[in-house]
Order: C-alpha cells, then sequence, then structure tokens
C-alpha cells in the first residue's frame, strides 16, 4: 500500500507540476507564451536524456543528435507540399514529394530516434567513462556535420523554416507527459532496476548477473526514441529550425538542466528543466525592466547580464548543492519515510 | 615522388606541427588539472579568452608589460577559480564538476562578451603581437616566426615541466598525488600545496597558449579558443587522459593531424572532414578505450564517471 502510494507520488508529482505549467501557459498572453513552451519542450529532451545518463550513470553528450534527427525528420516530413516544392528542390524525390500529419510526424522522429540510437549504441555502449563521453560527442559532432552538410535529407546549412507550430500549450503538456510516463515505466521496470544497480557497482551488477552493457544499450535506444519525440515537439514549436540550434549549446544546457535538478531521479530532470527555463524567462523580462508592485523599475542592465546571471547562479547551485536541488531524490510525500 | 610531395607542403606540415605544439600545451594544461583533481576543466579555453582579451585591451602597452599582463590576469583567474569553485566541488563525482565547468565557461564568456560590446563593436585587435607574425623563409617555404615560437615555447615549457616533475620534491609529491591522491596525503604530501601549484602552472600555460593564439589569430571574441579545447579535449581522451605524456602526444596528435588534412585538401572536400575525424575517434577508442599511446597497462584509476 505505502510502496503504491510512493509510486503515485513519484509519478505524480512531476506529471502535476508539468500540468501546472501548461495551465499556466494558456492564461498567458501571446508572446510570454513561448516562455511556457520553451519549458515544455525542455522538460521532454532532458527527462529524455536522463533516461540513459540518470540510469546508467554514464555521462552522454550524443543525446542532442537525436533530438536534432527527430527535429529534422519531422520539420523536412511536415512542411506542406505546395511550398515545399519550391523551397526543399535539393530533396530525395520520396522526401520531396510527400507530406505527413502533426502525429504521425511524432511517431516518425521517436522511431527514426530510437533506431539511430540502437545502431550507435550496439558499438559504444562498450565504453565507459570519459571515453564514453567522447565517443557520444562525437556522434554529435558527425550528425551536426552531415545534416549541415547533405541537402538530399535536409535544408542543409539554410533555415528550415515554414514548419507547422503544433506545439501549443496542449501539445507541449501532452509530449512532456508521454516522455515522463515512458520514462517511470522504464525506470519501474526489471530492466531500470538493473540498469540502476550497475549505476551503483558495476562490478557488483555483473556478479549477480546483470549484463551491464545490454542494459545500457536498452536504456540508450529508449533514450534515443524519446529524445527524438522532444526534437519533434522542438521543431514544432519553433516552426523554424537551424542544425545550430540542436548542437553544442543545447547539449551544455540541456545537461546543466538535468545535473542541476539532481541527475540521479526522473523528479531531478523535471525540476531541473523547470527552474532552469523558468530562471532564463525571468532574466529575460528582467533584461527589459523589472516590475516590481505595480512600477517600473528601469535598471538598464546592458544585454548580455541574462547570460551572465544565468551561468552564476548555475554554478552557484552546482557548488552549494553538488547532488542537485533535489538531491537526486524521487519526489515523496513529506513524512512518507523511505524505508518501505 | 614523396619527396616531391612533402616539399609541395612544407608550408602545411610547419602549420600543422605548429597547430599540434599549441594543443599539446593545453593538453599539459588540462591534464595537469585532472591528474590531481580528477577534473576535466572545460573553462580552460575561457582562461586563455581572458589572457587574449588582455593583450588586446593592453595593445598600447610596451610589448613586454602587455604580456606580463596577461600572465597576471590568467594566473589570477585560474587561482581565483580553484578557491571559488574546484575546492567546494572536490571529491564529487566527474559528471557534476564537469558541468560546473560548464557554467564557468559560460559565465565568463557571457562577461566578455558585455566588456566587449561597450564599444558596439564585436571583437577586439592586439595589435602590438602582429610583428611576430611576419613571415620569414626557410628551405624556400615562408615560415611564419611565430611558428618558430611555438615550438620553441612548447619543447622548452614540456622539458621544464618534465623537470619540475621528476627533480623536485613538489613534483615527486605531485606525481603521488595524481596516481592516488588518498595515500599521498597520508605520507604526508600537503594536498592544497600541490593542487596550487599544478593550477597556477596550467593557468602559465593558458597565458603562454594565450600570446601564441592571439599572434596567429589577432581578432579576440568571447568565443576564443572555445573550439580548440573542446578538440584538445577530444585529443587528450584519445590519447589517454590518465598520464600526463600520453594526454600531451593526444593533443598534438589532434592538432598535427586536423592542421595537415586542413592544408592538404582542397576546400569543396572537407565539407565532411569533421565526420572523418570523429568517427576516427570512435575507432580509437573502441580499440584502445585506455588511451591511443597508452600501451601495457590499465588505467590508474578505476573508471567513475
Amino acid at each position: 500500500m505505502r510502496r503504491a502510494l510512493q509510486s503515485l507520488v513519484q509519478l505524480g508529482a512531476p506529471a502535476v507540476l508539468v500540468i501546472a505549467v501548461g495551465l499556466v501557459a494558456t492564461t498567458v498572453s501571446a508572446s510570454n507564451e513561448v516562455y511556457f513552451g520553451n519549458a515544455l519542450v525542455s522538460v521532454a529532451v532532458v527527462v529524455a536524456i536522463y533516461v540513459f545518463v540518470g540510469n546508467s550513470g554514464v555521462l552522454s553528450f550524443g543525446q542532442i543528435s537525436f533530438v536534432a534527427v527527430g527535429a529534422f525528420a519531422a520539420g523536412v516530413m511536415t512542411v506542406p507540399l505546395d511550398s515545399k516544392k519550391g523551397v526543399l528542390t535539393t530533396l530525395f524525390p520520396v522526401l520531396r514529394d510527400h507530406t505527413i500529419g502533426n502525429v504521425p510526424s511524432l511517431l516518425l522522429a521517436a522511431g527514426l530516434g530510437g533506431v539511430f540510437a540502437l545502431v550507435v549504441g550496439l558499438p559504444l555502449m562498450r565504453l565507459n567513462g570519459l571515453a564514453a563521453g567522447i565517443a557520444t560527442f562525437a556522434v554529435l559532432e558527425i550528425t551536426h556535420n552531415v545534416l549541415q552538410q547533405w541537402t538530399k535529407i535536409g535544408p542543409g546549412a539554410t533555415t528550415l523554416s515554414l514548419v507547422p507550430e503544433t506545439t501549443g500549450p496542449l501539445q507541449g503538456t501532452v509530449g512532456a507527459l508521454v516522455v515522463i510516463a515512458v520514462a517511470f515505466a522504464y525506470q519501474q521496470s526489471r530492466l531500470g532496476r538493473q540498469l540502476r544497480a550497475s549505476r551503483e557497482d558495476a562490478a557488483a551488477a555483473a556478479g549477480v548477473g546483470v549484463h551491464v552493457h545490454v542494459q545500457r544499450l536498452w536504456a540508450f535506444t529508449v533514450s534515443g526514441a524519446l529524445a527524438g519525440f522532444a526534437g519533434a515537439l522542438l521543431v514544432h514549436q519553433l516552426g523554424s529550425i537551424t542544425t545550430e540550434q540542436v548542437y553544442l549549446e543545447l547539449t551544455f544546457l540541456t545537461l546543466a538542466m538535468l545535473v542541476i535538478g539532481g541527475l540521479t531521479s526522473l523528479w531531478g530532470a523535471v525540476v531541473g528543466a523547470l527552474a532552469v527555463s523558468g530562471l532564463d524567462s525571468f532574466l529575460s523580462q528582467a533584461e527589459q525592466g523589472v516590475h516590481v508592485l505595480g512600477l517600473k523599475l528601469d535598471l538598464d542592465l546592458p544585454s548580455g547580464t541574462r547570460l551572465v546571471f544565468l551561468a552564476a547562479i548555475m554554478a552557484l547551485v552546482l557548488v552549494i548543492r553538488p547532488s542537485g536541488l533535489t538531491g537526486g531524490r524521487e519526489a515523496r510525500l513529506p513524512g512518507l519515510r523511505r524505508h518501505g | 615522388m614523396i619527396v616531391g610531395f612533402l616539399n609541395l607542403n612544407f608550408q602545411t606540415l610547419t602549420d600543422a606541427v605548429g597547430l599540434g605544439a599549441i594543443y599539446a600545451l593545453m593538453a599539459v594544461g588540462i591534464g595537469l588539472v585532472f591528474g590531481v583533481l580528477r577534473l576535466v576543466n572545460f573553462a580552460y579555453g575561457q582562461l586563455v579568452m581572458a589572457g587574449a582579451y588582455t593583450l588586446a585591451y593592453t595593445s598600447g602597452w610596451p610589448l613586454a608589460a602587455s604580456i606580463l599582463a596577461c600572465f597576471g590576469v590568467v594566473v589570477g583567474l585560474s587561482l581565483a577559480m580553484e578557491t571559488a569553485v574546484f575546492r567546494p566541488l572536490r571529491g564529487q563525482s566527474p559528471a557534476v564538476m564537469l558541468v560546473t565547468t560548464f557554467a564557468i565557461s559560460f559565465l565568463l564568456q557571457a562577461i566578455a562578451l558585455i566588456l566587449d560590446l561597450r564599444n558596439d563593436q564585436l571583437g577586439e585587435v592586439a595589435a602590438s603581437l602582429t610583428t611576430l607574425a611576419q613571415p620569414i623563409s626557410i628551405f624556400g617555404a615562408q615560415v611564419r616566426e611565430i611558428t618558430l615560437v611555438e615550438l620553441g615555447v612548447a619543447i622548452g615549457a614540456l622539458l621544464l615541466l618534465a623537470l619540475l616533475l621528476l627533480r623536485t620534491t613538489i613534483g615527486l609529491h605531485t606525481r603521488a598525488a595524481a596516481s592516488d591522491f588518498r595515500t599521498a596525503r597520508l605520507l604526508g604530501v600537503r594536498a592544497n600545496r600541490v593542487i596550487a601549484l599544478s593550477v597556477v602552472l596550467s593557468g602559465v600555460i593558458a597565458a603562454a597558449v594565450a600570446v601564441m593564439l592571439t599572434v596567429q589569430f589577432p581578432l579576440v571574441t568571447p568565443d576564443f579558443a572555445l573550439h580548440d579545447t573542446i578538440i584538445v579535449l577530444v585529443g587528450v581522451v584519445v590519447g589517454g587522459i590518465d598520464r600526463l605524456w600520453t594526454a600531451t602526444l593526444g593533443g598534438f596528435a589532434i592538432g598535427f593531424v586536423s592542421g595537415l588534412l586542413n592544408g592538404l585538401l582542397p576546400t569543396d572536400k572537407t565539407v565532411y572532414l569533421p565526420s572523418a575525424v570523429f568517427a576516427l575517434v570512435i575507432l580509437v577508442l573502441l580499440l584502445r578505450p585506455q588511451g591511443l599511446f597508452a600501451w601495457g597497462r590499465r588505467a590508474a584509476v578505476p573508471d567513475r564517471v
């Protein structure tokens, strides 16, 4: 009974938080809605990364490759046919002459992300430590390079635009909830528990019969599929995208969100994503002037101050609380003890 | 035939060696701190960037004073980083330390951007150093003086460092701490002194790199040396981060190879060059995860990421 309640809280708390953000998003003005959209998509991306990095304890800089593949697949396939033939002339004919709906594009992105992760993970999941980090980073570099140069599969170095902007508050919320639910189902499963055992002690886990590499590959594939899905949400939120937007900066920012929230829990991933994107939105508002008690305070900050504060606060949180805002623990009701 | 090929590309070769020398120095700077703290300092490039801005802002000063200011600023910043960030994080997981240095790197870039944009123009030019970039002629090939300086500085710095680490007591302490920090402390090695030494040395190296890079690329922007740092980090891990000399060789190798490929291939063929280089990186990591140059031994410390 207590255990069931605990599980309910572990899944319920992140879900309630995301739904709350989604509900607030429907009440704000159109110009502010973009902040909430960003926050919801960030939740999806960070939770997708968490599924692999958080459960396995292996650092990966490569998950944004799957976001990029998902974003460009969903984007290229949903540009309306009549404009596509004019803009994306260099595509393979099969890509140029077909277009698909919103939901199929999300599923396509998830499928591609998962398959790509599986293929890449097969050799790479044998690696540990920094070697794994650098190898996954190499995957990011290759993905970026190919997406930027190969104009038969996408727009190349130019901007992909005219993508239907279907990720509003509803799709953002539902999308983030789907990612959270899959991540939760995975970490509660036998597979997820085996992988977390290997995170705590790889040798001991192997000793009791856990195939560490196989378990990592499972997590990498699930994470890749979720990342692809999150990429599709992203492109449908932005409406236009370049390869630079799904590259280094997004990699560092989302990893920072995960670590700031707490690397080892789903709750940490959600809290970290919402806290950092909330702070970022607040600071970019503040840069244009702060409203205190109805008075507009013009601080006359030089542009770029936002980034200084954002980075300083991120560093400060990590120095003061290295285990993250949640301490890497799952959500639990106050008074409910963990041993149950 | 081969000689003709080499002669044709003597310029390319010297440029590649020069880039390799700079990357080797950066690899030493990163490897020194990793050795004692087990911390991959992603913000290392921003130390170089700070040095480059110092050179640009002191362009009007006498050259020696300008370079001295660069060393002062970089070593000071390096020590400040140690006290404010590395020290509280000692013993934390590598992921947390690495991500914190991401944040520090962002922070320094953001500060540089604000300082730089005061005159509404991105980028500052370090004019006083450009004399060093004049080409001179060796064996009929144009070699920029700075390439020779780079080689000289790199070799000199590595020799001095080797002497320091192998022939002095503090060097012995540093090596002991790098191979097993806890045991070294039990045996009386003073942790803070060893760490301070490594941090200062890595700062001095960053300043030297700043001077040399600024001579080659006088336009200084907030992302100065950022790309180089990423490439060096890749090289360091590919070479073998657990020992200083394998890390250094890795840095040199990746600098030399990218310099060579860039010079040899025509521009229209280089668009997929990053893919080829990083595919090679993956291959090497799969075949030799302990490092390309780490022959015949396992890692001194178990993997902790």
